[in-house]
């Protein structure tokens, strides 16, 4: 059933832009609420193997998500999310950002800003969401920093691949 | 630290359409300077620039055979970048796997 669900992953470098695309098997208030509720994103925001763990939070334009992504081995890499504009349940839009356990942001590091957008696709629910860098060269620090802190293990992989280049 | 700093080249390089037009020309296979700079009409001292720093950023590489130039692409300089990006894929996808099971599970909830 899931490998019927639509997802697209498209990149464009010019505009520094990734854009995401993926329909779900339900209406669209119980998808809008797994993603404005904090106990429901802890249930599944962060990838596996890791698990989410909201510090505080408050869904309002203004208001903020404090979480941190915790590996199987106990180490916590925190965000802050502040949204901008929220019109229930169509769309939402919020900067992303990296912080400390206090909910300080990083300011060595570049924002990004996402709008997610909720839609009907029959009986279905389609999420699109486009994560936007204020610059290519922002997106490469994004990227530096991914590979220096290695937020997921997966990237150790590319830090490998990296070492074979030279 | 070598390493981060080959993959900020390769997004310097790819952040311009000029080169990012060459890169795609040289994926069909290897070209002389003067094969690459025609589509471009500009001057060739200006075409010299953008081919050193796809060179610098190792995407590309080039050899003087006689009088010619020829260039071609380092394949794995630009799989280096796209790696990323299937990374990041990879992880919305997980994400996404586990909301389905978390909305299916929610059903399960309001039925019982």
């Amino acid at each position: 059933m899931k490998a019927e669900l639509r997802f697209d992953f498209l990149v464009d470098e010019e505009k520094s832009t990734l854009t995401i695309t993926r329909e779900f098997a339900a209406k669209r208030q119980p998808v809008w609420d797994c993603h404005t509720k904090s106990e429901l994103l802890d249930r599944w925001f962060a990838p596996k193997p890791l698990a989410t763990k909201t510090k505080s939070m408050d869904f309002r334009e203004g208001g903020h998500w404090h979480y941190a992504m915790i590996e199987p081995n106990g180490q916590e890499y925190w965000s802050r999310i502040d949204y901008q504009t929220i019109h229930p349940i169509d769309n939402y839009t919020l900067l992303d950002g990296f912080s400390d356990d206090t909910g300080a942001l990083n300011p060595d590091l570049p924002r990004s800003r996402w709008k997610v957008t909720f839609s009907d696709l029959k009986a279905h629910t389609l999420v699109e969401t486009i994560v936007s860098y204020k610059s290519p060269e922002a997106l490469q620090q994004v990227i530096k920093m991914g590979m220096k802190e290695g937020l997921t293990s997966t990237l150790e992989r590319l830090d490998e691949l990296l070492l074979t280049l030279n | 630290m070598e390493n981060y700093q080959s993959l900020n080249s390769v997004f310097h390089a790819l952040a311009d359409p000029t080169r990012r037009s060459v890169i795609a020309r040289l994926g069909s296979g290897s070209a002389s300077i003067k094969e690459l700079a025609e589509p471009f009409g500009l001057g060739l001292p200006s075409f010299l620039k953008h081919i050193k720093v796809l060179e610098s950023s190792g995407l590309i590489a080039s050899e003087k055979v006689g009088r010619v130039r020829t260039c071609k692409l380092r394949r794995a300089n630009l799989i280096a970048a796209q790696k990323w990006f299937d990374e990041q894929r990879a992880a919305w996808e997980s994400r996404y796997d586990n909301l389905d099971n978390l909305l299916t599970s929610l059903k399960g909830e309001d039925e019982s």
